[in-house]
Order: C-alpha cells, then sequence, then structure tokens
C-alpha cells in the first residue's frame, strides 16, 4: 500500500476512533448516535438475519438500473447533440443550470402520473444522472483530436470502425467521468426518494427506524450506503487513475 | 538510380490544380491553392517550402485524395485522385495522431490488423518497423510515456508497416525543437532510402528542406503556386552532416531570395516586400 493510501486509512481510523470514544464517555449521547462498533455489530447482525437482503436487493437494483439508463440514453442524447450544433446552442443553457434546480421538487409529480412504486423512483435516479453523462458526451466528443478523423480517411475506415475504433476511445476518458457522476448521482436520488415516499426500499427502511427510534437498524443500514458508495466511488476512482496514467492524463 | 536520373517515371501528378473554399456564411471564399502543375518522380523526395498559409498542407491533403481539387486533376501511379486516399500512399500529419489508448506495438500494429493481414506477418512488420526507427525497447509503452519526437516516429512506425509507395509528410517534426529535427530527419533518410518510396516532405523550415531533398518546390504566399523548383544534387547517401556544405548554404540562399517577399506579403509587410 503506498504511503497515501495508508495516511487515508490513518485518518478515517482516527475519525472512527473518536467518534467511538465520543459515544462510549457519553459526549454523545447514545440515544442520538450510537458507537461505530455497534453500527457494524447491528448491521452484520442485520445481514446474517436476511430480513433486510429484499430491500437491498431492491434499492441496489434500482439504482444500477437507472444508473445503466442514464449512461445509454445519456450517451445516445449527447451523440445526438453533437451532431446538431444549432439544437446544442439551444440547450445549453439548461443543462448549464440543470442542477442548479432542485429536481426532486418534481417527486410528487412522478408519484401523481405513475402511482407510488419503482418507476417513479427509478425516473428521478435517471433524470439526476443522465445530463451529468450528456455534458459528458458532450465534451468527450468535443475533445477527440481531428487529425484522428484524417487519419481514419487514410486508412479508408468507414464511419462505424471510425465512431467505434478512434473516436470512442479517444472520447473515453470523459465519458467515464460521466459514468463516475452518473453513479453518485443515480444513488443519491434513489436512496432520497425512498426516503422521501416509498413503499419500500432501503431509503424507507431507514426513514421507518428514525420514525421507530430504531437506532442500530438507522445506523446499520446507513453504514451499509455509506460503505457501498464508497467502495463503489474508490474502485471507479482507481480504474480512472490508472488508465489516465496510462494516457499521460493524471499524476506522473 | 540517382536522384539526378533524368528518365524517371511519373509517380504522382498534379495538373492545373486548385482548391478554392467555400466562404462561410457572409464570407467570400477563399483561393488557398493553385493552379499548380507538379510531377513527383518515382523515389524522389521532394520538399515544400513557402510562407504561412500558402496552401502547402491544401496540396498535400489535395494529393492524398484527402481534399477534393476544386479543379484540375490529381493522378496516383497513373490513377486519379478522388474522394478517397489510394491504396499505396501514406501520410504522417504535424500533430501528434499517435492513439492514446495503444501500446507504442498495439499502434504501429493498427492497419496491419485492419487490413487483415495474418498474425505472425503483422508481428514481422511491426518488429522490423519498431526496430528500424529505434523504438523496440518501447514497444509496451504508451504514447503519453514517450517524448514528443518518438511520438512522432510512432506515427512514421504505423505508416511504414503498411509499406506505402508514396510517403505524404505534412510538416511531421514542427512541433520539435531544432537538435531533434536533425535527427528525425537522418531518420526519416534512413526510411526513404530503405523504403524506395517516393516522399513529399512538407515543411516551412528552408533548413529541413535542403538538406532532405532531391528537389524543392518554393511556393508563393495564398493562393500558393510554384514559383521555383530547386534540384539539390545531393546524393541519395546523406545525412544531417551536408549541412556543414558550402552547397547547402546556396540552396537555402536560393529558397530564402524565393521566399522572402512571399513571406512578407503573407504577414502583410506588401510594401517593403517591393522594395
Amino acid at each position: 500500500m503506498s504511503r497515501v493510501g495508508l495516511l487515508r486509512l490513518v485518518v478515517i481510523a482516527i475519525a472512527v476512533g473518536l467518534l467511538e470514544l465520543a459515544c462510549r464517555t457519553g459526549l454523545i449521547d447514545h440515544r442520538v448516535v450510537i458507537p461505530p462498533s455497534e453500527m457494524a455489530d447491528a448491521l452484520v447482525r442485520l445481514l446474517i438475519s436476511g430480513e433486510a437482503n429484499d430491500q437491498i436487493a431492491r434499492t441496489f437494483g434500482i439504482v444500477l438500473a437507472a444508473v445503466l439508463i442514464a449512461v445509454v440514453l445519456g450517451f445516445a442524447f449527447g451523440v445526438v447533440i453533437h451532431a446538431l450544433p444549432r439544437l446544442r446552442q439551444a440547450l445549453e443553457p439548461f443543462f448549464a443550470t440543470y442542477y442548479a434546480v432542485p429536481i426532486f421538487i418534481f417527486y410528487p409529480v412522478m408519484i401523481a402520473i405513475f402511482g407510488l412504486s419503482v418507476v417513479p423512483i427509478l425516473l428521478m435516479g435517471v433524470a439526476t444522472a443522465i445530463v451529468a453523462m450528456i455534458i459528458a458526451t458532450l465534451n468527450g466528443l468535443d475533445r477527440i483530436p481531428r487529425v484522428l478523423g484524417k487519419v481514419a480517411r487514410v486508412h479508408r475506415m468507414g464511419a462505424l470502425s471510425t465512431a467505434l475504433l478512434l473516436k470512442l476511445p479517444a472520447a473515453a476518458p470523459h465519458l467515464f467521468t460521466g459514468v463516475k457522476l452518473a453513479v453518485s448521482y443515480g444513488f443519491i436520488a434513489v436512496i432520497a426518494s425512498e426516503f422521501i415516499l416509498a413503499p419500500a426500499g432501503l431509503g424507507r427502511v431507514i426513514s421507518d427506524a428514525y420514525s421507530d427510534f430504531n437506532n442500530p437498524r438507522m445506523y446499520a443500514l446507513m453504514l451499509l450506503l455509506v460503505v457501498v458508495a464508497t467502495v463503489v466511488n474508490m474502485l471507479l476512482h482507481v480504474f480512472d487513475q490508472r488508465w489516465a496514467e496510462r494516457r499521460g492524463i493524471g499524476k506522473p | 538510380m540517382t536522384a539526378q536520373d533524368p528518365d524517371r517515371q511519373v509517380h504522382a501528378s498534379l495538373s492545373g490544380v486548385t482548391r478554392v473554399y467555400p466562404g462561410a456564411a457572409g464570407h467570400q471564399p477563399v483561393h488557398a491553392l493553385g493552379p499548380v502543375d507538379l510531377d513527383l518522380r518515382r523515389g524522389e523526395f521532394f520538399a515544400v517550402v513557402g510562407p504561412s498559409g500558402c496552401g502547402k498542407s491544401t496540396l498535400l491533403e489535395v494529393l492524398a485524395g484527402l481534399q477534393p481539387a476544386t479543379a484540375g486533376t490529381v493522378t496516383f501511379e497513373g490513377r486519379p485522385v478522388t474522394g478517397e486516399v489510394p491504396d499505396g500512399i501514406g501520410v504522417v500529419f504535424q500533430e501528434d495522431a499517435s492513439f492514446p489508448w495503444l501500446t507504442v506495438w498495439d499502434n504501429t500494429a493498427f492497419g496491419l490488423r485492419r487490413n487483415g493481414l495474418p498474425d505472425t506477418e503483422v508481428r514481422r512488420r511491426v518488429d522490423d518497423a519498431l526496430a528500424f526507427m529505434g523504438l523496440k525497447d518501447f514497444a509496451r509503452a504508451y504514447p503519453a510515456q514517450l517524448s514528443g519526437g518518438m511520438r512522432q516516429r510512432v506515427c512514421i512506425a504505423r505508416t511504414l508497416v503498411l509499406q506505402p509507395r508514396l510517403i505524404l509528410l505534412d510538416e511531421p517534426f514542427g512541433a520539435l525543437d531544432a537538435q531533434t529535427r536533425l535527427l528525425m530527419g537522418d531518420e526519416v533518410l534512413r526510411l526513404w532510402r530503405r523504403t524506395g518510396a517516393t516522399v513529399l516532405l512538407i515543411t516551412h523550415a528552408l533548413d529541413e528542406a535542403a538538406m532532405l531533398s532531391d528537389r524543392v518546390g518554393a511556393m508563393s504566399a495564398r493562393p500558393g503556386r510554384f514559383l521555383d523548383i530547386v534540384e539539390t544534387g545531393w546524393p541519395r547517401e546523406r545525412d544531417s552532416t551536408i549541412v556543414g556544405e558550402a552547397r547547402f548554404g546556396e540552396i537555402t540562399g536560393r529558397l530564402w531570395d524565393n521566399l522572402r517577399g512571399e513571406s512578407m506579403k503573407s504577414l502583410g509587410y506588401a510594401g517593403m516586400a517591393a522594395e
């Protein structure tokens, strides 16, 4: 492990240790926050009992579906918008301000239209993630060196092989940035939607546990979400970093 | 065959070629090139020099089939060049055109794999080209791990493996420092001698053109036309040491005589150019 990685672990260990100490000594009221060791213990018990497995599978399934849909549609829309400069000019102000609008205000509208089901949650996930993917696609396509088009013609490549063998790999780092953002936004939107109003899912279970003062259950599931979101993002980050280093984009 | 051999076949030619770019909305069309007449002899090394914006790269792209001629005819090995880069023409561009997502080896093998050559032949040609270009030890490296000069050598190797009969070099050393350019010039001369290909080099550097070429065409300011074509008279076995010869100074002097006024015109010093 690198020194930076080791330092990172030490920082996390110190933060967790301080929280444990504060909870154990009564500095933080046990009724408000339970010690991290109890959170972990509650999580292990919950996972072994299997009673939350359906909710876990449901939530992560929706996140995965929302991210996949956002990435595929975002890429497709990005390609179309890139090919139509006037449409792009018309849409760009909306993209620039999209994340300034709290799009959760539309969640009740979606529930009114689609009912209290998976669909509004999925749509919130897609709606939150897709614009990041569209913007990343536009950035990626903008940055494809023009000379690659000439190289393709010298090699007498058709439009499809040029797109797949040259343009897509050239744009890939930017597209991957879009994927990373889509994963983050997808997670946030799905959990938050479930938390606000949903028939099931981890967000709903956390919300119920909060209402019932069931701290071990609430913190166990919060810990699960934090761990999963952190691990997924770290894996994406590590992959991105190694890829970028190889291509001379990241740190030397 | 020596550079002065008089009965060389015409390998590629431009006859009455002009290139006019249509004007953007509210702008006049831009007459970039011509009319230009040029016969490239099989196996010769021909350089084109001229002021910035005179249409040198346009000439190369029209000859390669990357751009259509507005008027005139372009032929390669007796066949007209229209709308597609003919088989047998390789182009090396000024910009870094290496693929950053592929290793040096895979970059070099790109065209061969596209052409469906057997693996053994691909391996043989790529290993050979990398050894020739001094990149053997960097076969597994990525372009980002190489210097600008080495990346350009990767692009040359990628062109070389396809065994082109006409190699078009569009200011391939433009982004390199002077010393590296001289050494790269030696590499290109080695490549030219080994392949026997016809080479057309576009450059803004008079010394580079004078050192490398059998003939140097000096172009006017836009629209580019040939003002003079200088026979250098160098032997085929030559390298960058010829820059110390008196003849080298004569050639660059003659080229500069042709180009001084044109360069001033292109910079907007019309009055000074007339003096």
